[in-house]
């Protein structure tokens, strides 16, 4: 009998975040009046993301590593998911690092807490059987759950945490019943093993239909599928903006990795039943994001309605449980990471002191006090709104191109007709940026810093610094590094996209085939 | 098949532009901003030049091509070419730019910089829609192309300029959006036939799109070109965009953008879906008949000359999906050349509103009048532009239009005799319009004091004059590019035997003058 192999350095990248945790908590712990951790703490926890970007680089190189008696796996798949996941926590990390001392005295909980939710997510995405999904599933809510209830000065910031934990709890435990009723149809709760189980004995079972349905449901929460998203406007809205930005994306990345894992691996012989549920929800999610989006004055709700739209985007992919559409997948969470967060940059860069919402009136006229700023939130606006050149269309043409392969045309139709009704949102926050003179909302304009301005266009903005020098008063550097990468990826990505797609077409089908 | 030079020739066009706003978005001063830009899009003409002086006569097929592979998952490549129809197009972008820049020249004050880079982005979405070969990356174009429009007019437009910008935005994506639904079948349904993944236009006629599904797929492509071009019923975002539009976007709209449907229709429907554009062509000609007819009767009825002339482009597209749609060698010909009239002489008449809009800042007829007395170079342009709109023989509108006639005649003689009451209407209106304006007595005091053309605006008009006459007096320079690639189209459509006889088009002859 030989000793079990761990194989830890297939779970390298989740150590190297666990440790930049730890060391950002006891750094915090050490330093009491906080005026050197301050500055200290957002670069541990960036160091700590790029060493595990290493980490996943050197895996990748090296090949497919299992661990843990076959509960964790680093292979192409959950490494390109990982390096999704890392992008989106820099991004994150970067959003707050200015703004972390306005909504809270803790910034070394914030971002060990934030470092945690990561270990969580990567877990998820490298996770083969379902007890390690449920693990990682928890260990990343949790960390959510505080997240989002972080705004000190925000009352909506306590109820989103409050709801969201409701929910998620319940959610958890539709998802823990599944796998439990999964268990019951095969005799066990690896994902490979479950699908040899089940393509042996040609599935079928009630436990199976069942079990397969609570997985969903428990999946399609945490990706804010309809019509199990009801938590999140509320959640998005009141958690600190940063945070908002960081889950929006990075939850869904990981949600999905283990969800098509199970869907693909394990459940390959039922795909019929689930292929035609899920492509209703695709249709249902969508629509529903899209439609409720469209009367959103706070950008932060807007942007949660979209979320759930994308999420019905990107199940679209899911749909016909092909390796392409698992590429289209992966290559939606990059490009979602990028234009999504890239949105919440901006968001972030707006708000005022103590504010933690932007409303849509407060874009007016942003083009003539912030023309970098404007230019890059319609970058975003338009990507996500599937406009090419940028990486949204590219995104959402390999969706659609992995449904129209297996034949679901109708639920390209929908997708499309979706996009256009986006696009009237999206592009209303163009119009207001662009088109609209700034708001009247300023009183006692300080003089200087009215003459300080461009003398240019005297008649479209004559009131704009004033309502601007408040947010200005703390440093915007990182956010605004934030904003130029996500531009930049938005950008490039869809242009030059052969070395992404490449790299992930040959990880997805190192796991799936094809 | 292919010009192998050692220049990427089509894609040095496509892309100066896009090198030029980039290189402007690093300068600064009004002046130098404005002289960069038009060399720009001077360079980028020269350039597009040198497409027609190393043309290979007689050829039909696609010249100058360049393949890279872009999504090769996807089996997207970057396959751009030009044959006779996409010729003589890029040539009229490139051509009414450079114009467009110099008439930008002092109207525009307000963010001159991003207007003059939106102007030169537009140009590459432009040129990249007539010169893509592969699905994928037209709609690339044909999509981005929007964006810097919406902008142009949402930003620098008249007083409902968002609402319109929205609306155009809005209803060209609502048409697109079935362009991409059917794109992507397609693509997958040539998978299906050879297991290869690809939305090369060549290798999709090649095959040939599988009879059951070529008429679903043939009307979510018309959808999509249908509200560009605008074919009546879905011409409601034009006359808005085009009044609202700033003078430059007017004639770039006009001129150019309109053109991208009807195109469309060219390369794309008739090639991929013979079987549906030869049983649905009567919807289509009664659709440009109704077109025509309605464009010109509600031109005759408008009190301001921008949206007479925005009305007049419904008529006159109108004439162009007729062409199209009569499946005719002449009618496709004629329809082909008339785009590029269109795109002339409907640019010279937003160019003159413009002119006098600087001056006025009015365009209603009834403040004018008796202008010829006080503004006779400006009169005597506007005539010309007048007449090569309404048709004149030996302008331009008069080629195209008779032969876009004569295509009708064969397709059925109901069609040509609806046609021609169109080119009537289109002389009342037009006539009317310039007797409003010019002749008359000089009665508002707000117009005693207005100025003639200025150095400036002469050397703006006089290029598209002179083309009004090269292509009324020489249309062959034009024909024998086009014709060629038509009647290969044709043959693509209608099958070999059917095309043969009647192949060859005449140049004008002058005897249908009593027609008018």
């Amino acid at each position: 009998m030989t000793l079990p192999q761990l194989n830890f350095l297939a779970l390298l990248p989740q150590i190297i975040v666990t440790a930049a945790a730890l060391l950002v908590l006891v750094v915090d712990a050490v330093d009491r009046r906080g005026a050197f951790s301050r500055r200290v703490l957002s670069w541990l926890a960036l160091i700590g993301l790029f060493a595990a970007g290493v980490a996943v680089v050197w895996l990748a190189v090296q090949g497919d590593r299992q661990s843990f008696q076959d509960m964790s796996v680093a292979d192409g798949y959950s490494l390109a998911f990982s390096g999704v996941i890392l992008l989106a926590a820099v991004l994150g990390v970067l959003l707050a690092k200015d703004t972390v001392n306005q909504f809270t005295r803790m910034p070394g909980a914030y971002y060990a807490l934030l470092l945690l939710a990561v270990v969580g997510m990567i877990s998820m995405a490298s996770a083969t059987d379902l007890i390690v999904v449920f693990l990682s599933l928890e260990i990343l809510s949790l960390a959510l759950y505080v997240l989002v209830g972080f705004n000190l000065h925000e009352p909506r910031s306590a109820e989103a945490s409050l709801k969201y934990f409701l929910l998620g709890a319940f959610a958890s435990g539709f998802f823990l019943y599944g796998a439990a009723l999964l268990y019951g149809a095969t005799g066990s709760t690896n994902i490979a093993q479950i699908g040899h189980a089940l393509n042996a004995s040609g599935g079928g079972s009630l436990y199976l239909y069942a079990g397969t349905a609570l997985l969903i449901v428990g999946f399609g929460f945490k990706i804010a599928m309809a019509p199990f998203h009801m938590w999140t406007p509320d959640a998005y809205q009141g958690a600190p903006t940063p945070v908002t930005g960081f889950m929006s994306v990075a939850t869904k990345t990981a949600a999905f990795a283990a969800f098509m894992r199970v869907l693909m691996l394990a459940l390959p012989a039922s795909q019929q039943s689930w292929g035609w549920a899920l492509a209703i929800l695709a249709a249902v999610t969508m629509t529903l994001g899209n439609l409720a989006a469209l009367r959103q004055a706070s950008l932060k709700r807007m942007l949660a309605y979209s979320s759930i739209a994308h999420a019905g985007y990107a199940l679209v992919g899911l749909v016909p449980g092909t390796a392409g559409g698992a590429v289209a997948v992966l290559f939606y969470m990059l490009s979602y990471a990028l234009m999504n967060l890239g949105a919440f940059a901006v968001l972030v860069a707006l708000e005022r002191r103590g504010e933690n919402d932007v409303q849509r009136g407060d874009l007016s006229g942003l083009a003539d006090r912030r023309p970098g700023l404007a230019a890059a939130m319609a970058i975003f606006m338009f990507a996500l709104a599937g406009i090419p050149p940028f990486v949204g269309f590219f995104a959402k043409f390999f969706v659609f191109s992995a449904a129209a392969e297996a034949g679901w045309i109708w639920l390209v139709v929908i997708g499309v007709i979706n996009s256009v009704i986006s696009a009237y949102y999206y592009l209303s926050v163009v119009v207001g940026m662009y088109f609209k003179p700034q708001a009247e909302a300023a009183p006692a304009v300080p003089a200087k810093a009215r003459k300080s301005r461009d003398k240019a266009a005297p008649a479209a903005a004559p009131s704009a610094p004033a309502v601007e020098a408040p947010a200005l008063a703390t440093s915007q550097a990182a956010v605004r590094l934030a904003v130029i990468l996500a531009a930049i990826g938005t950008v490039a990505v869809g242009i030059y996209p052969a070395p992404w797609t490449a790299y992930i077409t040959q990880a997805v089908q190192s796991v799936f085939g094809g | 098949m292919t010009n192998l030079t050692s220049l990427p020739i089509l894609s040095i066009v496509v892309f100066l532009p896009l090198a030029g706003s980039l290189l402007l978005l690093v300068l600064r001063g009004e002046k130098l901003l404005k002289s960069v830009a038009l060399a720009v899009s001077l360079a980028t003409f020269a350039v597009s030049l040198v497409l027609y002086f190393t043309w290979t006569a007689g050829e039909a097929g696609m010249q100058f091509q360049e393949i890279i592979p872009w999504y090769p998952e996807l089996g997207i490549a970057y396959h751009i070419g030009v044959d006779g129809v996409s010729l003589v197009l890029v040539l009229l972008t490139t051509f009414l730019m450079p114009l467009v820049l110099l008439f930008s020249w002092e109207g525009v004050h307000d963010k001159l910089k991003a207007y003059l880079v939106l102007m030169l982005l537009l140009e590459t979405a432009m040129l990249g829609v007539f010169v893509a070969l592969d699905l994928v990356l037209f709609f690339v174009f044909f999509e981005a192309s929007l964006i810097p429009m919406y902008f142009l007019v949402g930003r620098w437009g008249g007083p409902r300029r968002i609402y319109a910008a929205l609306k155009f935005f809005i209803f060209t994506a609502f048409g697109s959006a079935f362009l991409l639904a059917g794109i992507i079948a397609l693509g997958f349904l040539y998978k299906q036939q050879t297991g290869e993944l690809s939305f090369d236009l060549m290798k999709l006629t090649a095959v040939g799109v599988p009879l059951g599904a070529q008429t679903w797929l043939f009307f979510a492509f018309a959808i999509a070109f249908a509200i560009k071009v605008p074919v009546f019923p879905f011409h409601t975002w034009l006359p808005d965009a085009h009044v609202e539009a700033p003078t430059g976007g007017s004639v770039i709209l006009a001129g150019v953008l309109l053109k991208m449907g009807t195109y469309g229709f060219v390369r794309f429907s008739l090639p991929l879906f013979p079987e549906p554009t030869m049983t649905y062509a009567p919807i289509f000609i009664v659709l440009a008949i109704v077109g025509i007819l309605y464009g010109a009767l509600v031109a005759l009825a408008q009190k301001d000359l921008k949206k007479l002339v925005a009305y007049s482009s419904v008529a006159h597209l109108g004439f162009v999906m007729l062409g199209i749609f009569t499946l005719e060698l002449q009618g496709l010909s004629g329809a082909v050349l008339q785009m590029v009239n269109h795109g002339l002489s409907t640019g010279a008449l937003f160019l003159l509103v413009g002119f006098i809009y600087e001056r006025r800042h009015t365009r209603m007829l009834d403040d004018f009048g008796g202008l010829w007395k006080i503004m006779p170079v400006f009169a005597a342009f506007a005539l010309i532009t007048f007449m090569s709109s309404a048709g004149l023989p030996g302008l331009n509108g008069f080629v195209g239009e008779f032969t876009i006639l004569t295509g009708a005649m064969k397709y059925g003689t109901a069609a040509a005799v609806f046609g021609t009451l169109g080119i009537i209407l289109a002389a009342w209106y037009l006539l009317w319009a310039f007797t409003k304006t010019f002749h008359g007595k000089l009665d508002n005091p707000a117009n005693q004091q207005l100025k003639d053309l200025n150095l400036r605006e002469i050397v703006i008009m006089a290029p598209l004059v002179l083309m009004f006459l090269v292509v009324g007096l020489f249309p062959n320079l034009f024909l024998d590019k086009i014709n060629p690639s038509t009647e290969a189209l044709l043959i693509q459509v209608r099958g070999s035997a059917a095309v043969a006889q009647d192949a060859g088009v005449a140049a004008a002859p002058s005897a249908l003058v009593e027609v008018k």
